[in-house]
């Protein structure tokens, strides 16, 4: 076992992650610091999705997939035998790219996922503050028993979140929360980043190189290299760095826009 | 927010675990289900190769040995002949040589005819496979007990003399030629009916109607429907308008036939090719919706008109999934029963027929008249003909699947 | 026509369409579109001959003196020998066998669905599927021998031959529930993999077990597709005749007890007409107007599914 590292929310080391025979992500060793917000960005293919699902061990779904290396959390590798995917899963929430509610109603795409997890608190009590915490509740408080497809997608993607801050993680995973949203829905959803880090640790994937240097205090940076086209970290950093004085001149190119 | 309010450290190992058991024993319980379709499946094979071999207790009239000097295995026609003479009144041999003269006749014919008109072969009783494999010694013991005299012998009641005899009221005799060539008769008729029908159809449902037109979703739910409609109100429609309406042109008076009437192959076909036209219709909608858009559009892009367009370019990269599908309706047509009872195939007939207006039996037919009869020998041969019924829908489904491999395209 | 030429360089007359671009009349396209149009009304034509002819000869039947409307809906007894036409005697056997069909094709079709589409692997489905065709392509009449001559014996044995005859319905019904099952089985899984993957991944996501996914999320989700399986599966079973013809008997009975024989509508018509049965008599008629019963009811069961499929269709959005 390892001994623990408080400052860290979650530590990679020597990570591969493969599909089938392609390794998809090679090399990666990563300190996540807690209760910031981490931006993972890089070019298209280059496996920022494949890298952040690996962190809740959602790529088990996809059969070919395997991982070489260590995730760490509380200095516990999450890919060793005797670890449950589903309790990590419960630690480590996610946000999807395309909103993705349950067809159920507001109130039950809350309560299902604390229900499940086993909650014994006032579950009203739950959907409230877990609305609240999403900046949802006053838009949605006079219909919490419509259905969650009643909704625009930018407060579809908000229902998400608060579904995932209902089960308390500790980590919250985003794989391009805002690419379906408008502008303003964009922004409620970066404001709403700023106040959950109080509480969360936060790792987004993102395009939009705007948004990773408004909202990130960390930034990993990706790019595909080698003979195999595997994608790993070339750079991280804080994210003033990344976006002011890049080490790495490939990373200057991505981030001023110069890039292929 | 309270974390507490979630099961902790202690309590979260016990109620993860609990979670767990659920999901395990649903699992297990989901796989089951499958196992047990398996299981009946399997069941239902080897009930029918249980019954299609095995020990018969046979019981002779004239032992065989007496019959003539030499063993009537090693006789030749003429001397079969000769036997046959012999042994039968005149009336009999004469009624025999009037349906076909018995120099015609091949020497399995004439030794069939010496097994049951001389020595009259007779089923006591019939054991199924795993009992004779199994359990040998007690047969053996309950024929000497019960049937003192009679001959045990190990059967196979499919040989390829079944395939090859027409039907007879005996059991030890009867084969399926009649009842194949009658499939054979119905089934082309249907086809030929149903699959220049149904793909017009589906090329006018497709190609043609515009989607959003009342009549074409008329059209479209009608087919839906008639699709579920039970086969055996095909067989009453078939019956009223085929059978009896048109019985000049279903019985072949029209045409000169005489001595039929409407219960003819041609109305069982016709029936069962307005039974799989919808079937028919749905795989071949399937299989034009594959062919993706650029296609037609590459089509009309240089001038094409529409039929121009569908003749070339749709149908063709349509074809092999048409023909999957008709096929999959071929196989329906095959083993369809109910509608077959209700237009009258006969049950018993045992000319081959002889073209579209003829009186005939098919397959499914036989393998339902021999099961509902009490003796045990009909059970073995009606597991002999659904032998030869799933064999022959297996070639049928496996060419499906064959053609759908070889010439499936990925757009 | 135009030349070679004038197509090349085509004239550019005022006020009208140049000739080349003129709309052709393209006799022989209109003849074909009217070909196929009449091919796939032939469709419409179908339905309407088995309501003209269900129908008619169903008037003729009630038009007899011997029957009543109100007897034949209401009454229990069907022996057309003294008279009687009640159709409950026999829809009482078709609910009754019906009834266990569902019974074993419900539970085990759809768990077989789920387990196909929620957990088993791309190679286990692969081997599994084509078990579940191979059981749906098998001709009924083999189902018919299946259940006289191995289900029935079985339960003969499991239940006592003093309480359980030769002909039963429970055998039939059996039987008839895994002939069903396929049918069950393939349309529910096709409904549960047309759930968007992003649902079960928001389900995993929040830490749900596979089993708390499929039975709270998917299946929830993939409803409406079940229920219409479920109501094609039902319709199949209510017109299944082999089966029934073969194992559950030839008397007609006013009976809900599915150790007793009794026959079905479809069981009755095959048995009837099967049979050397003259034209224009009652008897015959009285078949018409029982397939009469058994076609609006299933093409009644058949519009319901499909509506519960439009109406209900998920949007996932
Ligand atoms: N399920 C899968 N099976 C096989 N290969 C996959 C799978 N998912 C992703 N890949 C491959 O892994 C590589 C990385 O993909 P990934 O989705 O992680 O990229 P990404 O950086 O998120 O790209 P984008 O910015 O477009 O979302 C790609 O080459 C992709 O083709
Ligand atoms: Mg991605």
């Amino acid at each position: 076992m390892q001994t623990e590292t408080p400052q860290y929310a979650i530590e990679t080391r020597n990570l591969s992650i493969f599909y089938g025979p392609f390794e998809a992500v090679k090399d990666v060793d990563l300190k996540i610091e807690k209760g910031k917000i981490t931006a993972i960005i890089g070019p298209s293919g280059c496996g920022k999705s494949t890298l952040l699902r690996a962190f809740n061990r959602m790529n088990d779904f996809v059969p070919t997939s395997h991982v070489n290396g260590e995730i760490l959390m509380h200095g516990i590798n999450l890919y060793s035998k005797e670890i449950d995917p589903v309790e990590v899963r419960r630690r480590i929430g996610m946000v999807f790219q395309k909103p993705n509610p349950f067809p159920k109603s507001i109130y039950e795409n809350i309560a299902w996922g604390a229900r499940i997890n086993g909650f014994k608190g006032n579950m009203d009590e739950l959907v409230e503050q877990s609305l609240r915490g999403a900046a949802l509740w006053d838009e949605v408080k006079d219909k919490l028993k419509e259905s969650a497809y009643a909704l625009s997608g930018g407060q579809q993607q908000r229902l998400c979140i608060a579904r995932t801050i209902a089960i308390q993680p500790e980590i919250i995973l985003m794989d391009e929360p805002a690419s379906a949203l408008d502008p303003i829905s964009t922004l409620r959803i970066e404001e709403l980043m700023q106040e959950l880090k109080q509480n969360y640790t936060i790792i987004i994937v993102t395009h939009n190189m705007q948004q990773a240097a408004r909202v990130s205090d960390f930034t990993a940076m990706m790019m595909l290299f080698g003979e195999t086209r595997s994608g790993t970290v070339i750079e991280y950093d804080k994210t003033d760095i990344i976006f002011t004085r890049p080490g790495d001149k490939r990373t200057e190119d991505y981030v001023t826009g110069r890039f292929g | 927010m309270a974390k507490d309010l979630y099961p902790n450290k202690d309590d979260l190992q016990k109620f993860v675990d609990a979670r767990y058991r659920t999901a395990w024993v649903w699992q297990t319980v989901f796989l089951s289900a499958l196992l047990i379709a398996i299981l009946a499946l399997s069941a239902l094979i080897l009930n029918v190769v249980d019954g299609a071999f095995g020990y018969v207790v046979y019981e002779f009239k004239k032992d065989p040995a007496l019959v003539s000097e030499k063993p009537i295995d090693d006789l030749n026609q003429t001397e079969l002949i000769a036997l046959l003479k012999d042994n039968l009144s005149r009336g009999a041999y004469n009624k025999l040589n009037n349906e076909k003269v018995m120099e015609t006749r091949s020497e399995g014919e004439l030794y069939g005819l010496v097994i049951e008109r001389i020595i009259q072969v007779k089923t006591l009783k019939t054991y199924p496979l795993f009992e004779s494999l199994f359990n040998r010694a007690a047969i053996e013991a309950e024929v000497a007990e019960k049937f003192p005299g009679a001959r045990l012998e190990f059967r196979s009641w499919l040989t390829p003399d079944f395939l090859t005899t027409p039907m007879s009221s005996r059991a030890e005799f009867a084969g399926v030629r009649t009842a194949l060539f009658g499939t054979l008769w119905m089934v082309s008729i249907a086809i030929s009916f149903a699959l220049p029908v149904g793909i017009g159809a589906a090329i006018y449902l497709q190609e043609y109607a515009s989607k959003k037109s009342l009549m074409n979703k008329i059209i479209q739910t009608n087919i839906n429907n008639l699709a579920g409609v039970p086969s055996i109100v095909y067989g009453m429609l078939g019956l009223a308008i085929f059978v009896r309406a048109f019985e000049a042109l279903t019985s072949g008076a029209l045409f000169g036939v005489t001595d039929s009437n409407g219960r003819t192959i041609l109305s069982a076909g016709l029936t069962m090719g307005i039974l799989v036209l919808p079937l028919v219709i749905i795989n071949a909608q399937e299989a034009i919706k594959a062919v993706p858009d650029s296609i037609r559009q590459a089509a009309y892009g240089v001038g094409a008109t529409r039929w121009q367009t569908v003749w070339s370019h749709v149908l063709p990269n349509a074809l092999p999934g048409i023909l999957t599908g008709s096929i999959l309706a071929m196989s329906r047509a095959v083993g369809e029963t109910a509608p077959l009872i209700i237009v009258g195939a006969s049950t018993f007939i045992s000319v081959d027929p002889s073209g579209p207006f003829s009186k005939f039996t098919a397959l499914p037919i036989q393998i339902y008249q021999w099961t509902a009869r009490a003796q045990s020998e009909f059970h073995a041969i009606a597991a002999a003909a659904i032998i030869v019924l799933l064999v022959l829908l297996l070639t049928l489904n496996a060419t499906a699947i064959l053609l759908r491999n070889r010439f499936q395209r990925r757009y | 026509m135009t030349t070679e030429t004038q197509s090349l360089a085509p004239v550019p007359e005022q006020n009208s369409v140049p000739v080349s671009l003129r709309r052709k009349l393209r006799l022989g396209e209109g003849l074909l579109e009217a070909i196929l149009f009449v091919v796939g009304f032939l469709t419409i034509f179908v339905t309407v001959s088995i309501v003209v002819v269900l129908g008619d000869q169903a008037l003729l039947f009630f038009n007899d003196p011997q029957v009543g409307f109100r007897e034949f809906f209401l009454t229990t007894q069907w022996q057309p020998s003294i008279g009687q036409f009640g159709i409950w005697a026999l829809v009482s056997a078709t609910l009754t066998t019906s009834a266990i069909a569902m019974l074993v094709a419900l539970p085990l079709g759809l768990s077989s669905a789920i387990y196909l589409s929620e957990y088993a692997s791309p190679r286990a489905r692969s081997v599994l599927k084509p078990i579940l065709e191979v059981l749906a392509g098998i001709p009924t009449v083999v189902y018919g021998y299946f259940a006289l001559l191995f289900v029935t014996p079985l339960l003969r044995n499991l239940i006592g031959t003093e309480n359980l005859g030769v002909y039963n319905m429970l055998s039939a019904g059996v039987v008839m529930g895994i002939m069903i099952l396929p049918l069950i089985a393939s349309m529910s899984e096709d409904a549960l993999s047309a759930v968007p993957n992003s649902l079960r991944e928001a389900a995993y996501a929040m830490g749900a077990t596979p089993f708390e996914a499929s039975i709270q999320v998917i299946v929830p989700a993939a409803l409406s597709g079940i229920g219409a399986a479920i109501i094609v599966g039902l319709s199949r079973a209510v017109g299944e005749t082999m089966i029934v013809a073969v194992a559950s008997g030839a008397t007609s009975k006013f009976t809900f007890n599915p150790l007793e024989a009794a026959e079905t509508m479809t069981a009755h018509i095959a048995r009837i007409s099967g049979g050397d049965l003259s034209y224009n008599t009652i008897d015959y008629n009285s078949l018409f107007a029982i397939a009469l019963v058994l076609f609006v009811v299933t093409l009644a069961l058949n519009l319901f599914s499909q509506w519960i499929v439009s109406r209900f269709r998920e949007q996932y959005e």
